[in-house]
């Protein structure tokens, strides 16, 4: 049977060619490989390579002809013991398969055009179960005071003794007992093996931790700070967060990238940034920042069980502090529920991680001024509970988003668009964020000062959107 | 234009025959034997000792089938994105079949893990995974390993240990590091075979794995496969070190140099890599010397090289045509042979046809697989 050969698209983009010549002419022999011609695609001339054996019989187009669609016939091949004299030329209602007597392309599954959107409806986001709220602590508890860093190091050591899986990679974890002694212990008590001490190498080693989830394990990858992890951000975003994706759901990545994130004190432009929008902006990924020690505790327990790969943002400055836990058995709480920390009712302050603590804060001050703040810490920024804030803006039809980080493209961003999509009818005023200065932020004592968030300024927002 | 070697080039010692491999004739690989500079080469000697694997006919035969198979699998691939059928980015494996063949023949597939960059359809067709669901992903559908949603560049097989299918130049050697960690933390028994391009090994993120995999002894095979072009880059315009098999120096790994247009040659090879691996020594560096006849990628017009150098690699070192070669040696009749390609000229037709009839995924799988749980 004679082979049609037929104009190829030769890049993601080409819809059409020129012809531009004939390396074979008719009766020449073809072998697989052989160029048989040069085609001109809208980026370069390209050549076209047989793939089948046989005798050129026909061809349909002549060389030098211009804008030939892709698809239509340009020559007939016939294979061995066929005679090239009786090769027909396809009929014309075949040519360029079924976009005759058109000059639009038509879009046909699987030629890479936009198709459109499918009907709303068909693939819409799912609609999220409403969420757990935290479990219930039994009456009789009793609650320790325990710092963020010893509550951190507890949910570690709690899973690890608990799955043997869960191991801890990263730079100065193990001898040294963790650059700001959050895994101090675990090489006692866990050996070499699972505390593992890494090179200065965070490309690497974020890529070896997320190689080693895939491959089964569960490990928590500890960046010294989310600074360096900048280097690692690839295998954070393209290996972590879309391999479950691009496999269909074979393979999945249940890692935890942990670390200090943010300003801490006087260190300097290139050692004080908050990476919770960007990482928060990512599909696949589970982003966590919490504030107390309780949330840390439980929310690092949840995030190590996680079957997904989750960014935990924590901070150096916090870390000292020293919040009561529950004297549980194993305080688990869930991903993705933001709490109330204060209720109020005259209006709410969004924040998440340090923030939290300067919002409660200025709620105090406000209170003292008659003005009854709610305080929302979100705790996790990826699935972000737009339900809790959505119920706090009913109750109080004001909001503040309060964020210790960059205002552009923020966390706060996003609560402001949410607000204004799915809470227009119920805002009395304009949703203000209270951020850091749009800098870089600087060493000098006073600069710093300047160019942080504090809760005076939250105040100040809170009473402009109260009018007072 | 031709930029001089940097002064800073040791000397001009790079053995002859090396670089004459990288030229015409790769019959003649440079061993790092004939390397006095290379320090590193107990492998290499132990594998000079017998550079041929003892196939058995059977054997032989199976070679030959697989790599036939990922020759006409691709040059299908290929015939499919001209007709618009598979889109994107889609890079051929063509002319590098040995390499994969001979290497994962030597893998124990219950134990093993394998993962490579987005060149990777020839190393999935390796486990004789069905050629049918391989092209439907690469058309997009339904049927599609990844359902659909991977694509050319990202295809995976948790359950043969295959891992992807990367699209990022060079992570997949950090990933197949954690691969061995995993396997050395459950003392499983496994090794990874970590496959990145002579353009990868240009990345830092290769040197770290390399750093840690030695200091932490893990088991892990790196190869390169070097097809002497990283998209229009030569070796020699990326590249202070073209040995690749020598990079592993300043990590104390232990460098081969392999000619991967030689099926039977890789084998034996992989032998001894895979040995020194399996009994706890650490990580292997391994060179493939090898040639892609596509362009990089669909789009790739090829001008960085002439047709002469392309048809000299088909007309002198085609692998299949090498094994063929063994074969008639050996008594199979060209009509055997013959019966074998039209075997395979049926089995992508058929796989060609699932993959342009399945049907698309469904809408609803827009949302699906993004994270596991939910939340
Ligand atoms: C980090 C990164 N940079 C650039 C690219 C674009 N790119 C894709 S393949 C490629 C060439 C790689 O060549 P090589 O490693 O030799 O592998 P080969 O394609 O020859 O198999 C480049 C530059 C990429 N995918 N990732
Ligand atoms: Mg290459």
């Amino acid at each position: 049977m004679a082979i049609e050969l037929k104009m190829p698209a030769l890049s993601p983009t080409m819809e059409e060619g020129t012809l531009a010549k004939w390396l074979k002419q008719e009766g020449d022999t073809i072998e697989p490989g052989d160029i048989i011609a040069e085609i001109e695609t809208d980026k370069a001339t390209m050549e076209f390579e047989a793939i089948d054996e046989g005798t050129l019989a026909k061809i349909l187009i002549e060389e030098g002809t211009e804008n030939v669609a892709v698809g239509t016939v340009i020559a007939m091949l016939v294979g061995e013991g066929e005679d090239a004299g009786d090769v027909e030329a396809p009929a014309a209602s075949d040519d360029g398969d079924d976009d005759e007597g058109s000059d639009e392309v038509v879009d046909k599954p699987g030629e890479g055009k936009d198709e459109g959107r499918d009907e709303p409806g068909g693939a819409s986001a799912p609609k999220t179960a409403p969420r757990a709220d935290d479990p219930a602590i039994p009456d009789g508890t009793s609650f320790t005071s325990v710092t963020v860093r010893e509550a951190l190091r507890d949910a570690m050591a709690e899973e690890m003794r608990a799955d043997d899986r869960v191991f801890v990679m990263g730079e100065e974890v193990a001898e040294y007992q963790g650059a700001y002694k959050v895994t101090q212990g675990l090489l006692d008590e866990f050996g070499p093996r699972r505390v593992i001490d890494t090179p200065i190498t965070e490309y690497g080693f974020a890529g070896i931790g997320s190689g080693a989830a895939m491959g089964g394990l569960r490990p928590i990858v500890e960046f010294m700070t989310f600074n360096f992890a900048m280097q690692a951000i690839d295998h954070i975003v393209n290996s972590a967060a879309k391999t479950n994706y691009m496999s269909g759901g074979q393979m999945r990545c249940p890692i935890v990238f942990r670390g200090p994130n943010g300003a801490a004190s006087r260190v300097g432009a290139q050692h004080s940034q908050n990476y919770g929008p960007w990482y928060a902006s990512v599909p696949g990924l589970i982003v966590i920042a919490p504030y107390d020690s309780a949330d840390a505790k439980g929310l690092l327990k949840a995030a190590i069980r996680s079957e997904d790969p989750v960014v935990f943002l924590e901070n150096e400055l916090v870390y000292g502090r020293s919040f009561d836990v529950p004297y549980l058995d194993d305080h688990v709480l869930p991903i993705g529920k933001a709490r109330i920390v204060r209720e109020g009712k005259d209006a709410t302050i969004v924040s998440y991680s340090i923030g939290v603590g300067l919002a409660l804060e200025a709620a105090e001050k406000l209170a003292e001024e008659g003005i009854d703040a709610e305080v929302i810490d979100l705790r996790t920024l990826r699935p972000l509970d737009k339900e809790t804030v959505l119920a706090s803006l009913a109750k109080t039809n004001r909001l503040v988003v309060a964020e210790e980080g960059w205002p552009t493209c923020s966390i706060a961003s996003e609560i402001i668009a949410i607000c204004m999509e799915e809470g227009f009818d119920d805002l009395d005023a304009p949703v203000l964020r209270v951020c850091n200065e749009d800098v870089p932020l600087p060493y000098a004592a006073n600069l710093e000062k300047l160019a942080l968030i504090d809760a005076p300024r939250i105040v100040e927002a809170v009473k402009t959107i109260c009018y007072v | 234009m031709a930029r001089k070697p940097a002064a800073r080039k040791t000397t001009g010692k790079k053995p002859a025959t090396k670089a004459s491999s990288k030229e015409a004739s790769s019959d003649e690989v440079g061993a790092p034997s004939d390397d006095p500079d290379f320090i590193l080469h107990s492998l290499q000697d132990e594998f000079e000792k017998s550079k041929s694997f003892d196939a058995s006919d059977d054997q032989m035969l199976e070679f030959y089938r697989q790599m036939l198979l990922i020759r006409r699998f691709e040059e299908k691939a290929g015939q499919l994105y001209g007709l618009g059928l598979i889109g994107g980015f889609c890079h051929l494996y063509i002319g590098q079949e040995a390499v994969a063949i001979g290497l994962q023949s030597a893998l124990d597939n219950d134990k093993d893990s394998v993962i490579t960059g987005y060149r990777d359809h020839g190393h999935m067709l390796a486990y004789g995974l069905d050629p049918d669901i391989i092209m439907a992903e690469l058309t997009g559908r339904e049927a599609g390993i990844s359902k659909g949603k991977g694509g050319s560049m990202h295809m995976f097989s948790t359950e043969h240990k295959f891992y992807g299918g990367h699209g990022i130049v060079g992570a997949q050697v950090a990933l197949g590091g954690g691969l061995a960690l995993a396997h050395q933390y459950r003392d499983d028994g496994g090794i990874c075979l970590a496959y990145f391009g002579d353009g990868a090994a240009n990345q830092g993120q290769v040197y770290e794995t390399f750093n840690m995999a030695s200091l932490w002894n893990l088991p892990i095979v790196f190869v390169v496969e070097d097809n002497q072009y990283a998209m229009g880059t030569s070796t020699k315009r990326s590249s202070a070190e073209t040995r690749f098999y020598r990079r592993g120096t300043s990590f104390r790994i232990p460098g081969m140099e392999v000619n991967g247009m030689d099926v039977l040659e890789v084998r034996a090879a992989a032998e001894v890599a895979f040995k020194h691996v399996r009994e706890g020594k650490g990580p292997v560096l391994m060179e493939l010397n090898t040639y892609r006849y596509r362009g990089h990628s669909m789009s790739d017009p090829a001008k960085y090289r002439t047709r002469e150098e392309v048809q000299d690699q088909r007309d002198h070192h085609d692998p299949i045509e090498r094994l063929k070669k063994v074969l008639v040696e050996n008594g199979h009749g060209e009509d055997d042979l013959k019966a074998i390609d039209k075997d395979i000229r049926k089995i992508v037709a058929k796989a060609a046809d699932f993959a342009e009839s399945s049907a698309e995924p469904k809408p609803g799988e827009l949302y699906t697989d993004v994270l596991v749980e939910e939340y």
